[in-house]
């Protein structure tokens, strides 16, 4: 009983810390992107609200929260309620499955760090990531105006270019692996990442990663100069905020999965393993933060065109490479 | 294949372009610490200005007012007893209307009404932002300092008479004119 009830705690004490550090690190996030985003243009960034305008997550903060929440005329109530949770719950909810660190015992129990070791949690990841589009597209035809509809199918006509290619390019990585399971798919890259295996698969995720996360160049829902600022138009307040919470909780989980399935996610010398998992999701961060600044957007269907032409089959090209090979080993 | 190694080449210069940016100074110029000097004519906060003698300018004549396309300036006229000088008794700009588009200035015979490069005159409360002419005059030129309306103008005044402004030739005697 008395081992039941610590195990309980210890639990919610993991979702605590993970959802705290998962939050602070959204929110400087943004501080980072627009900071750097400032840089690469030759500009300064928020600079104002404390020293090097580290004080801006929580003054953006405050402004969400006392703005005033509106609702549209004529929008689908309870859909127009509902779609920014979607949007955030599913990316927080994809956290749940990323390991960061050895099985460690604590008041002589074994406690996993991981809040739940799934053992299809590749194929939780893929359906929660398949579902936080429904946020997108429900977002964007409740809002009853033109714009944001449009962005809400842009939005599910993305997700059906890029989610195949994003689930193909994991195959190769399970058939190494053997597992389904996130914690043994760090566990098999002990000795080589898997980045260097499956190159291939790798550049192909995160092209698809990034269509995933609706960014720049991948941002056509939002395309802030054609539909204004697409599925979110209509949204205010905090009920904006969660959109923009979500956008950055998932570039951390696409961070993350790009550590735990080709970086050797949490393992690394010297560092206790949830730093560095911490410094891997920050570096894919930081990364994605440049293609932003860089790329321009691609049209909706370029879009298709890639995800279609190229990355889907050349992911199939690389699953049976990848099966010969292991056949022949 | 080719076009593939030059969109990777492309994507390559991209890229290194932005990065090469992060080391660069960025050229914001940092507002309420750093003040840009503006050129003189820039248009900005309208200022009423006074003639070398440090006589006021305005002489209440409306053309300012009626070039005004928002309508934001409203006076009356006055005459001077000492010198029959006009001058305006009040005069009244709404700034919170005023699109500083300078046609007030171009209009004005006596440059008077000027625009001033101080563009700071933001304020929370919109009725603070009409200016009386105690808030609108300076004691100085502004950026025409030489000009006097009276001594050039024809106009007669206690002061000067007829003939007597500058460049101005002796009235024709009527009488000695005929032909
Ligand atoms: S600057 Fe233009 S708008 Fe302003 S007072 Fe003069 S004429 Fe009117
Ligand atoms: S400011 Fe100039 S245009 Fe306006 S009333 Fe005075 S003299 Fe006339």
């Amino acid at each position: 009983m008395a081992s039941w009830i610590i195990g309980f705690v210890l639990l919610l004490l993991k979702m605590a810390v993970v959802l705290g550090v998962l939050l602070l690190l959204a929110a400087y996030l943004v501080w980072a992107e627009r900071k750097l985003l400032a840089r690469f243009q030759v500009r300064y960034g928020p600079n104002r609200a404390g020293k090097f305008g580290l004080l801006q997550p929580i003054a953006d903060g405050i402004k969400m929260i006392t703005k005033e929440d509106l609702m549209p005329d004529g929008a689908d109530r309870f859909i127009f309620l509902l779609a920014p949770a979607v949007v955030a719950f599913t990316a927080l909810l994809m956290f749940a499955v990323v390991p960061f660190g050895e099985e460690i015992t604590l008041f002589g129990q074994n406690v996993p760090m991981v809040i739940s070791d799934l053992n299809v949690g590749l194929l939780f990841i893929i359906a929660l990531s398949s579902l936080g589009v429904y946020g997108v597209a429900l977002g964007g035809w409740a809002s009853n105006s033109k714009y944001s509809l449009l962005g809400g199918i842009r939005g599910a006509a993305q997700m059906i270019s890029y989610e195949l290619s994003l689930g193909l390019s994991l195959i190769p990585i399970v058939m190494i692996a053997g597992s389904l399971s996130l914690v043994d798919i760090v566990k098999a890259q002990q000795n080589v990442w898997f980045i260097f295996v499956q190159p291939v698969s790798f550049v192909i995720f995160l092209i698809s990663a990034m269509a995933e996360s609706k960014r720049i160049p991948f941002d056509i829902p939002e395309a802030e100069n054609e539909l204004g600022a697409g599925y979110h138009m209509e949204y205010s307040g905090m009920r904006f905020g969660l959109f923009f919470i979500g956008e950055y909780v998932h570039m951390q989980v696409l961070g993350a999965l790009t550590a735990v399935f080709f970086l050797g996610g949490w393992q690394g010398p010297f560092l206790p393993a949830p730093v560095w998992l911490l410094i891997k999701i920050v570096m894919v961060a930081l990364v994605m933060i440049w293609i932003r600044g860089t790329l321009p957007r691609l049209r909706y269907d370029q879009l298709m065109a890639i995800g279609w032409k190229v990355l889907v089959p050349a992911a199939l090209i690389n699953i049976v490479i990848t099966g010969a090979v292991i056949l022949i080993i | 294949m080719s076009s593939a190694i030059e969109a990777l080449k492309a994507l390559a210069e991209g890229f290194g372009t932005t990065f090469k940016h992060l080391g660069r100074k960025p050229i914001t110029e940092q507002y309420p610490e750093y003040k840009r000097p503006l050129p003189e004519r820039t248009r900005a906060r309208i200022v009423l200005t006074c003639d070398p003698g440090g006589d006021e300018r305005c002489v209440a004549c409306f053309l300012c007012s009626a070039a005004c396309p928002v309508s934001c300036i409203s006076m009356e006229a006055a005459e001077r007893k000492k010198d029959g000088r006009r001058y305006a008794g009040w005069f009244r700009i709404n700034f919170g209307r005023c699109i500083f588009c300078g046609l007030c200035e171009e209009a004005c015979p006596t440059s008077a009404i000027q625009l001033t490069p101080d563009f700071e005159i933001c304020k929370r409360d919109v009725l603070s932002m009409v200016y009386e002419k105690e808030d609108l005059q300076v004691n100085h030129g502004g950026k025409d300092r030489e000009y006097n309306f009276y001594r050039y103008a024809g106009v007669v005044t206690l002061v000067r008479g007829k003939g007597e402004h500058v460049k101005e030739t002796e009235p024709v005697n009527i009488r000695s004119n005929m032909p």
